[in-house]
């Protein structure tokens, strides 16, 4: 099966209402080039998924100032402003989930979980509308699973089966949003042959990987 | 001294030998500089990665801190996903983290992560760390800048988590919070009680030997 494909192939992957979810933390490990296809695609009504959303001009940021964004569920948006001007503008969904909460959430999604019970967010405004249980004495939150359509993805290396290798902090939410959507694109700076990469170096397995591009520039 | 230099000369003094500790953005970056010799501590950062140290030379690719800003790995640094940073983080495998503050109140409660119709930027993993490190260690002005106090009963901003605090440190003192007491430690060289409580809106147990803060060169 030949997972590697060419960019012009990339923009007719995406469909208006989609959900997106995103590798980076503040732009580092987001695949720039994919970010760039679905603003040229014009697809439109997207809820992305991810740490933040970077700032204008970095990460995903684009996409939020092209308007082609409905909703985030993100951790932080305090770095780009357009963010929280389309939000208070009533043009943006923002829900806002804590960073540890955020990450379980999607693991749950892709590993077939119902949900998580977690500490974080007892006592605050996060808890409000959510089940709260008690287990040895602590109380906990239940947090439910987060899926996508699509998960858009940064690697450093490649193998044509789709093996990949993150570079240092790039890594962040890649791996884990692997697990969580129906379509997996990965943009990679090099592609090796099937074998090159050590089995023991592999982060993301190929079985969870769908379609690979080669970075633009790479 | 500066304010923001005393209250990070004082924190240090509280990472001890091999404590692997997660620093918030702003002041408490602050801190190792003042750390004592022959003290190894680690730097957790929530982006995904242990051994975070000083950028020495130009930047490495995806080598950044959880402000996205370049920095450099210590040897013997470990990198992982935003999954495994947050299982770190709630799993009480940080020995302490220490954050900034907007306010804090005399049940250990923090808030610092909105002003409802001023600035929602999102917790990012601020919630997390609150309610998973082993202690929380707020290091923070005493006042605003217009010179309302930020230790209250009760915050009156959106909480961060309930009851996670366990030391306050500022410019004019430091208090501790255990078993549901609010304590004065320490106050700054120069300060009174009596101006401590003047500037203060928790109510705090004074015991009868009040410590002074040390602020010597380390």
């Amino acid at each position: 099966m030949n997972k590697i494909v060419q960019w012009p192939e990339i923009g007719p992957m995406f469909r208006d209402g989609m959900t997106v979810m995103f590798g980076g933390f503040m732009g580092v490990g987001t695949p720039l080039g994919i970010v760039a296809a679905l603003r040229e695609s014009r697809v439109g009504q997207l809820t992305l998924i991810g740490n933040d959303t970077a700032m204008p001009d970095a990460g995903v940021g684009p996409l939020v100032a092209s308007g082609q964004v409905s909703r985030v569920i993100v951790s932080h948006i305090g770095t780009n402003p357009t963010t929280g001007k389309k939000m208070i503008a009533g043009e943006l969904d923002v829900d806002l989930v804590p960073q540890g909460t955020l990450i379980e959430r999607i693991r749950c999604g892709g590993s077939g979980l119902g949900g998580v019970l977690t500490p974080t967010g007892v006592g605050t405004v996060v808890e409000e509308g959510k089940t709260k249980m008690a287990v040895g004495g602590k109380e906990y939150l239940l947090e439910l699973p987060l899926r996508a359509d699509i998960a858009i993805i940064k690697a450093k290396r490649a193998d044509r089966a789709g093996n990949l290798v993150y570079e240092r902090a790039a890594r962040n939410f890649n791996p884990v949003i692997a697990f969580a959507a129906d379509l997996v694109i990965v943009e990679v700076d090099e592609l090796v042959e099937v074998g090159e990469i050590d089995p023991d170096m592999v982060m993301t397995p190929a079985a969870l990987v769908d379609k690979i591009v080669l970075s633009q520039g790479a | 001294m500066e304010a923001k230099e005393i209250i990070a000369r004082r924190v240090a003094q509280e990472l001890k030998e091999g404590y692997v500790v997660n620093l918030g953005i702003g002041l408490p970056t602050m801190v190792p500089r003042f750390l004592q010799k022959g003290i190894n501590i680690t730097l957790q950062s929530e982006n995904g990665f242990l051994g975070l140290g000083p950028l020495e030379g130009e930047p490495m690719p995806g080598v950044v801190n959880a402000g996205g800003v370049p920095c450099g790995l210590v040897p013997g640094a470990a990198m992982f996903d935003s999954a495994t940073s947050f299982a770190l983080i709630r799993g009480g495998h940080v020995d302490v983290t220490v954050l900034g503050g907007l306010q804090v109140d005399e049940e250990g409660s923090l808030a610092n992560w909105m002003v409802p119709g001023k600035m929602v930027p999102g917790m990012g993993g601020a919630m997390d760390l609150v309610s998973g490190a082993r202690k929380v260690i707020v290091a923070m002005e005493h006042c605003t800048k217009e010179g309302e106090t930020r230790i209250l009963e009760r915050c009156n901003l959106p909480l961060t988590a309930k009851s996670r605090v366990s030391m306050v440190v500022t410019e004019l003192a430091v208090f501790s919070i255990s078993h549901g007491e609010f304590i004065l430690l320490e106050t700054a060289p120069g300060v009174s009680v009596k101006v401590v409580r003047e500037r203060t809106g928790a109510r705090f147990v004074v015991p009868e030997n009040v410590g002074r803060m040390a602020l010597g060169i380390a």
